[in-house]
């Protein structure tokens, strides 16, 4: 990373006065800075990161997504708290997509495990040039300044000066080597570390926030797209007189199906558009229109899992391996064997996909509902001709994300179509077009083998998974995971001496994405079931067996950035146990509990479910105690909102979460039969305890989802002897 | 010819009478705090109070409005409502999208039910979907603004 200062560059004046103290911090240091850059866009440009306006107005910019993670407060904090910035005095500026920012795509919870000590530099950077500034003033020397809140003080003399005084000097100074820095002691922190509520707070709670959805711009038109019901599917014909009817309705335009790999083009299909969303959703309903379904009309999601289940019980390619496990199976000693099956999911962000998008002689301004701003400016660079450099992509807030809003084709849709129309166009997904044509959760089979000895420990361990991959967006010949697709096998840290992970090869026939976690949802799941299947197995306490089977405290891969240490994970399952007061109440009988833990996202996490279940197969979660050590904490209440959260996402997809296929089309619509959770069905006292850490920040918006999945299928057999193996819980009747 | 009040103003419709008064309120009025989730009636996002009760703007048809009584969330006016402030106080959004919706529903709740209990709470309020899983902060707002409303 790279520090300048740009106070005295000729762009923001629209923003800031000319007085202003700029400050740029260029994140991917291998990147030229521009000399001469255009004044038109109405935002921060760029490079810049920190601004201190003459009458002491801070602003900063947050450069990831918020998609309710909490990023967007949480990042400005980190800058304000090392510049000693007043909180109340700080305004944030949503960054506009540029590579200049290093990643802005905002998935795989990594916003502040990445950019937390970028934000600290950043912060002490702007710092440490007040200071100077201030003790060019006073004539002293700057070892006897110091700042106070918003202010940089005079020990000596009780002089003060304002940092909006100072912005002015401050931006005539260099900008200090990082050398020079002096970071706060963790002590000396006002921010970092303490509760605090989202900067948008109050225009949230008002309905003055505005999400992508709510984005207009002169001119906009609206557009609703009846898409191939079968994936890779064509318009074979097209009737739209019907449609030109409907008052409001201007015409109707064909969106070519993508050439695959689809990676994130359009699936194609028909637009109607028109002068608001209704007439646009009505001439839609009237539209006449025959398709090629391709070759996936006839993939159907029963035959499909016969063939996941066929091809998880063959040898697949190793993923990971640790000594031998087959010498250890050939040993002849006692084996337990599982299968698992977890359905395909869909997101269903509470906003569907939508962009608005104008494109005007080359150039491309786009207000996305994206996780991925650069990426936005990639793909409708591609689909409509025009360099990256000339897509302007402001990202909004969004109404949930989930890895959804990560992929762009819905503002590619709206890029074709405003080049093709002449007019803005914004594109709204209905919610039947986000379940019909979702990037899906894949479905998936896993399998597992295990060698134990006397003690019901295991000696070897095989973990299989089939399921059709990610890496299909991008080779529709792919039929094994990408690294990270099989993480949720791999990432395995038990004290067992023989160890293989493979992957099952399968074959996508639809859109397959990243969801809330990834493969941790299925492969913890898997992984599991299967300790508590094999502590009673062999007559133990689930608790005392997993505790057995992490083995010591001890550091796994103490080479790696973030090495796996043990004795983490040892004290979330611990105090989650101790929480939950596990192993004092009397279980069976419709009353149980159900315990996991694992590493997530670099988060050390244990979960404790309680359920009870009625004769009729009632099911209700009275409780869950989570413990999590996610490192250093900004904010411990976005902590607790987001593993409580997760809580629930996890028990969406446990109970009803279930995506079927008949020959091609997916069988859901929405919310009817896509079920989510609903708050009488929802745990009803949601505990979360996050641990005191000083270890580097890791990550939080996926950390709480996968656990829930195994920890309720546990606290459900331990109630009623029932051992869950398929999900959702739907299908067994539990509901 | 539709002539309704919303948010206290009179307002004429002579468009589609199909149009779902979501769309006439997001597209036409251009007042975007009442959001489209599912146009079902099935997850609460587009709650408004038709008469004063929570009523699901995806599914009424503009022509059915004739003298109705219509408030967004923009209408509850300049002063947080004492819902809007146990939200703050309990920092329940995350995405925050729902929320104009849960908070329609759970003043409308509080006007019938001015010391609900859980199950009120859960009868009330199981239409609204909150897919971040905000509902044990919905909870204890609502509870909390009711103490606050006594």
């Amino acid at each position: 990373m790279t520090i300048k200062n740009l106070s005295r560059r000729g762009f923001l004046r629209a923003t800031l006065s000319t007085g202003a103290f700029l400050l740029g911090a260029n994140l991917l240091s291998e990147m030229a800075w521009p000399e001469s850059e255009s004044a038109t866009q109405a935002v921060f440009h760029p490079s810049v990161f920190l601004g201190i306006e003459t009458n002491g107005t801070v602003y900063i910019v947050a450069h990831r997504s918020e998609v309710g993670s909490g990023s967007r407060t949480a990042l400005p904090r980190v800058v304000a708290d090392e510049l000693d910035a007043d909180w109340s005095r700080v305004r944030i500026e949503q960054a506009i997509g540029d590579d200049r920012y290093g990643s802005q795509d905002s998935e795989a919870s990594r916003s502040i495990r990445q950019f937390f000590d970028p934000m600290r530099e950043i912060g002490a950077s702007a710092r440490l040039m007040l200071v100077r500034a201030a003790a060019l003033h006073w004539r002293v020397p700057e070892t006897e300044c110091e700042t106070g809140l918003h202010a940089v003080l005079h020990r000596s003399s009780g002089s003060k000066l304002e940092y909006g005084q100072l912005a002015v000097t401050a931006a005539s100074l260099p900008v200090p080597k990082r050398e020079e820095l002096q970071f706060k002691p963790r002590r000396a922190w006002h921010y970092i570390g303490k509760d605090a509520s989202s900067y948008d707070l109050t225009n949230l709670c008002t309905g003055r926030a505005l999400y992508g959805i709510d984005a207009h711009t002169e001119g906009m038109l609206y557009t609703s797209i009846e898409r191939p019901p079968v994936l890779g599917g064509r318009v074979r014909s097209l009737d739209n007189s019907e449609t030109l009817r409907v008052p409001g309705v201007k015409q109707t335009a064909i969106i070519e199906t993508f050439k695959p790999p689809y990676d994130v083009q359009p699936v194609g299909g028909v637009a109607v558009i028109a002068e608001n969303t209704w007439a646009a959703i009505k001439g839609r309903r009237r539209l006449k229109v025959e398709w090629d379904h391709g070759p996936n009309g006839s993939h159907r999601s029963d035959e499909y899992k016969e063939e996941l289940q066929h091809a998880v019980r063959q040898p697949g390619k190793v993923v990971r391996n640790v000594g031998d496990v087959d010498s250890e199976f050939a040993k002849g000693g006692k084996i337990v064997e599982s299968e698992y099956y977890v359905p395909q999911l869909a997101h269903v962000t509470m906003e569907p996909p939508t962009a608005l998008v104008d494109y005007r002689d080359g150039k491309v301004t786009a207000w996305a509902s994206t996780q991925n701003p650069q990426a936005v400016q990639e793909a409708i660079a591609n689909a409509v001709g025009v360099s990256k450099t000339e897509v302007v992509c402001h990202v909004p807030l969004l109404g949930g994300g989930f890895g959804r809003k990560s992929y762009s084709d819905f503002a590619v849709e709206a890029a074709i179509l405003s080049k093709k129309v002449g007019r803005p166009i914004k594109v709204l997904w209905t919610r039947e077009d986000d379940i019909k044509h979702d990037y899906y959760h894949p479905v998936s089979v896993m399998y597992i083998k295990a060698a134990i000895d006397q003690q019901g420990m295991p000696k070897a361990w095989l973990q299989r998974v089939a399921f059709p991959p990610i890496a299909s967006n991008y080779d529709p010949t792919a039929r094994y995971g990408i690294d990270f697709e099989v993480a949720g096998i791999t990432n395995q840290h038990f004290d067992v001496p023989n160890y293989r992970a493979e992957n099952a090869p399968a074959t996508a026939h639809l859109r397959i994405g990243i969801l809330r976690s990834v493969s941790n949802i299925h492969g913890l799941f898997a992984t599991y079931s299967f300790t508590d299947e094999l502590a009673h197995a062999s007559g133990r306490d689930p608790l005392e067996y997993l505790l057995t089977l992490i083995g010591p405290a001890r550091i796994i891969d103490p080479k790696e950035q973030f090495p796996f240490d043990t004795g983490r994970l040892l004290h979330v399952l611990e105090l989650a146990a101790e929480k939950a007061a596990w192993g004092k109440r009397r279980l069976g009988t419709g009353f149980g509990m159900g315990i996991a833990a694992h590493r997530v996202s670099l988060s050390y996490i244990a979960t404790v479910v309680q359920v009870e279940v009625s004769r009729d197969g009632k099911l209700r979660i009275p409780r869950i105690d989570t413990a999590v050590d996610v490192g250093t904490v900004v904010n411990p209440d976005n902590v607790r909102c987001q593993i409580e959260g997760a809580a629930v996402f996890g028990t969406s997809i446990a109970r009803t979460g279930e995506i079927t296929v008949s020959n091609g089309v997916i069988d859901q619509s929405n919310f009817h039969d896509y079920p989510v959770a609903r708050i009488n069905e929802v745990p009803y006292q949601n505990n979360v305890y996050v641990v005191d850490s000083s270890a580097p920040p890791t990550g939080v918006g996926e950390t709480g989802v996968p656990l829930i999945l195994p920890a309720l299928c546990n606290a459900i057999f331990a109630a009623t002897g029932q051992r869950i193996r398929q999900l959702p819980l739907s299908r067994s009747e539990l509901v | 010819m539709v002539k309704l009040m919303v948010d206290g103003v009179e307002r004429t419709f002579d468009g589609d009478p199909d149009m779902p008064l979501l769309w006439y309120i997001r597209d036409i009025l251009g007042l975007t705090g009442t959001r489209f989730g599912c146009g079902m009636a099935l997850c609460g996002a587009c709650t408004v109070h038709h008469g004063g009760r929570p009523a699901r703007s995806c599914s009424m048809a503009m022509g059915t409005l004739a003298g109705a009584e219509i408030t967004t969330i923009e209408g509850l006016g300049n002063h947080l409502h004492p819902v809007q402030k146990a939200w703050i106080k309990n920092n329940v959004p995350q995405c925050g999208y729902c929320q104009s919706g849960q908070i329609m529903s759970a003043i409308a709740l509080l006007k019938s039910h001015p010391t609900p209990t859980d199950k009120d709470i859960d009868v009330a309020m199981a239409g609204n979907i909150c897919r971040c899983g905000t509902y044990q902060r919905i909870r204890a707002a609502i509870k909390e603004a009711a103490r606050e409303m006594a």
